[in-house]
């Protein structure tokens, strides 16, 4: 990435009406980037473009479903469209699957299959759409919000767990294919955050615990702007990343 | 030759008939796969895609009833849409009803919020051009509600998943571009491996078939590109070098020979209005990958500009002994021409000849 940093570059931002989507793209915003925000709730990811417009920013919203396969090319297009040529793409929408969280016996087979669909399916849809063009064209950063889920077998985990970890192996793979092409590939761990998703997960945790989604998105764009000298394919920790 | 009905899934097995004709005493025929078209690419070529998205451009009207629109082109304050009566894709258009009777000034209502009004229709009632005042509600309905453009050959309903090459980028095209539509990113890393330049420009590819002969006869409309800085320099290097000008699909050939109008080829914006046949002398490509396209079609006459009729007569007649297939999805044609008439002078030549030469 150049100097100027996420300055008038195109960051496509999934799940971006709540949590941790949303701080991302308000921060991208604020850097000066063209934010396109996909969520499935379309009256939550209006307001929330309106309020980036209101304040300054560039803002387009798409209410889609990232785990819809038709979907997938109509918001790939219209980002192209009313942004421009994606330079970044943040999978972050992600869905836990059943909430209270079941073990795996008591887990629907259909249930697994939809969390695979919207957390690892979707993202590598959605990556074949815009990533293609980000390798044509030698340039791009696309990043896999993760989970320490992926890394370590939690009791009632085990559907967004299996999707989090298959999608960090997208991620290297992803990265080892298109080293050369110019597009830089990697998984973040967020951390713990203080987020509806994580309520609905662990109701009872003490949110003074968790990290604060607006400081992790910080963070996380720190890394998109530093990628091009961070290793492909690795799984950065946001904790370890200082703000930029 | 049959039309092949359905999307494919192995591009890289597809078949590929390769004519060329670069010698004018004679031409020579093989046959191989999509996946080989690297053996057919030498150093120093460049080669060049067209990375238009394949929009949604069908889309059903609320009323007048009994009406398709097909978009087939877009300036910056309307669109042209092709117009269909009773009946659906799975009718031949020809066979299609008229479409209902309009005047400028008649409002085609899409929706409950979008209606366009009409600015002018053409003399056959087939085609109308449409104000659009707002192009993101137009491209956020047809994102939500248009269908990709297809024809009765191709029974089973098409996802914009079928109709994408595989870098699809911009959503310029009403039809896919379909000549990239074989080869891979497998391909892509080959043809670099071969030494080989990979570019891209994007070329608005417009619709095929009108059902109307009168109409068909005025395809293809002008249709917009833009050629970016890099691709401009990357093909004048090559050309530099004496390396050949691949072409994937006539879009790509329309908007390089548009774009080089007085032999030096200009990057940016532009509109093609050329028509490429015969009697063209070509500027900027030395070859073509292409897909099956027969005789009398717009599509042929501009194969015409890299071989003679007999050789692609030829060529057509041995892909039809082997069983290929025509259509958007069917096999592939590469074509190797003489090198542009209106070229950078006696030294390019040599080095091309010399290069053909060393070739296997």
């Amino acid at each position: 990435m150049s100097e100027e940093g996420l300055s008038g570059k195109v960051v496509v931002v999934t799940g971006a009406s709540r949590g941790l989507g949303l701080e991302l793209a308000r921060r991208a915003a604020r850097r000066g980037a063209k934010v396109v925000m996909v969520a499935r709730e379309a009256a939550a990811l209006e307001q929330a473009a309106r309020d980036i417009r209101d304040a300054g920013g560039f803002a387009v919203p798409l209410a889609f479903d990232v785990g819809d396969k038709e979907a997938i090319h109509r918001l790939a297009q219209l980002a192209s469209e009313l942004a421009g040529d994606v330079d970044v793409l943040i999978h972050n929408a992600s869905t836990l699957g059943p909430v209270p969280m079941p073990l795996l016996l008591d887990l629907a087979c259909e249930d697994l299959e939809r969390v695979l669909q919207t957390n690892l399916v979707g993202p590598f849809r959605l990556t074949k759409a815009l990533g293609a063009p980000m390798a044509l064209r030698g340039a791009g950063t696309i990043v896999f919000v993760s989970s320490d889920a992926a890394v370590s077998a939690y009791p009632g985990w085990g559907a967004y767990g299996v999707s989090k970890a298959a999608a960090d192996h997208l991620a290297r793979s992803f990265a080892a294919e298109l080293g050369s092409s110019g597009v830089r590939v990697f998984a973040v761990d967020p951390g713990e955050m203080d987020t509806a998703m994580h309520a609905a997960a662990l109701p009872d945790a003490d949110p003074t615990t968790l990290a604060r989604p607006a400081d992790v998105a910080d963070r996380l764009l720190a890394m998109v702007e530093r990628a091009p000298r961070a290793p492909a394919g690795e799984r950065l920790i946001a904790a370890d990343w200082g703000r930029a | 030759m049959r039309a092949a009905t359905a999307p494919r899934d192995l591009a890289a097995a597809e078949r590929l008939i390769v004519l060329d004709a670069a010698d004018p005493r004679g031409h020579r025929l093989e046959v191989a796969t999509a996946g080989e078209l690297a053996r057919y690419v030498a150093p120093g070529d460049v080669v060049v895609l067209n990375d238009a998205a394949t929009l949604p451009a069908s889309i059903r009207a609320r009323r007048p009833e009994d009406l398709e629109l097909r978009f087939m082109g877009r300036d910056e304050r309307s669109w042209t849409a092709l117009l269909l009566g009773a009946g659906d894709r799975t009718r031949p258009t020809e066979a299609r009803g008229p479409a209902p009777l309009l005047a400028p000034g008649d409002r085609v209502e899409l929706d409950e919020a979008i209606a366009l009004t009409v600015e002018a229709v053409e003399a056959s009632g087939r085609v109308a051009r449409v104000a659009v005042p707002e192009p993101e509600a137009l491209l956020r309905l047809l994102a939500l509600r248009g269908a990709p453009i297809q024809y009765a050959y191709v029974p089973g309903a098409l996802s914009l998943f079928h109709v994408q090459t595989p870098w699809a980028s911009r959503p310029w095209a009403f039809e896919m571009p379909s000549a990239g539509r074989p080869l891979t990113f497998a391909t892509l890393v080959a043809l670099r491996a071969r030494g080989a330049s990979v570019v891209r420009l994007t070329h608005a590819a417009g619709i095929s078939s009108t059902g109307d002969a009168a109409v068909d006869a005025t395809l293809p409309r002008p249709e917009r590109f833009e050629i970016p800085a890099t691709t401009a320099h990357a093909i004048a290097a090559a050309r530099a070098r004496g390396g050949r000008v691949i072409a994937v699909g006539t879009t790509v050939v329309r908007a390089l020979e548009a774009a080089a109008a007085d032999g030096v080829l200009r990057a940016g914006p532009g509109l093609a209005e050329n028509r490429i046949d015969a009697r063209t002398p070509r500027a900027i490509v030395d070859a073509l990958l292409t897909g099956m396209h027969e005789p009398g079609t717009s599509h042929h006459r501009l194969l015409q500009a890299f071989a003679p009729e007999a050789a692609l007569d030829d060529a057509l007649a041995r892909a039809a002994r082997e069983g290929f297939l025509a259509h958007e999805f069917g096999d592939a044609m590469l074509i190797l021409g003489p090198p542009p008439a209106r070229h950078l002078g006696a030294r390019r030549r040599d080095v091309f000849l010399a290069g053909r030469l060393g070739l296997a």
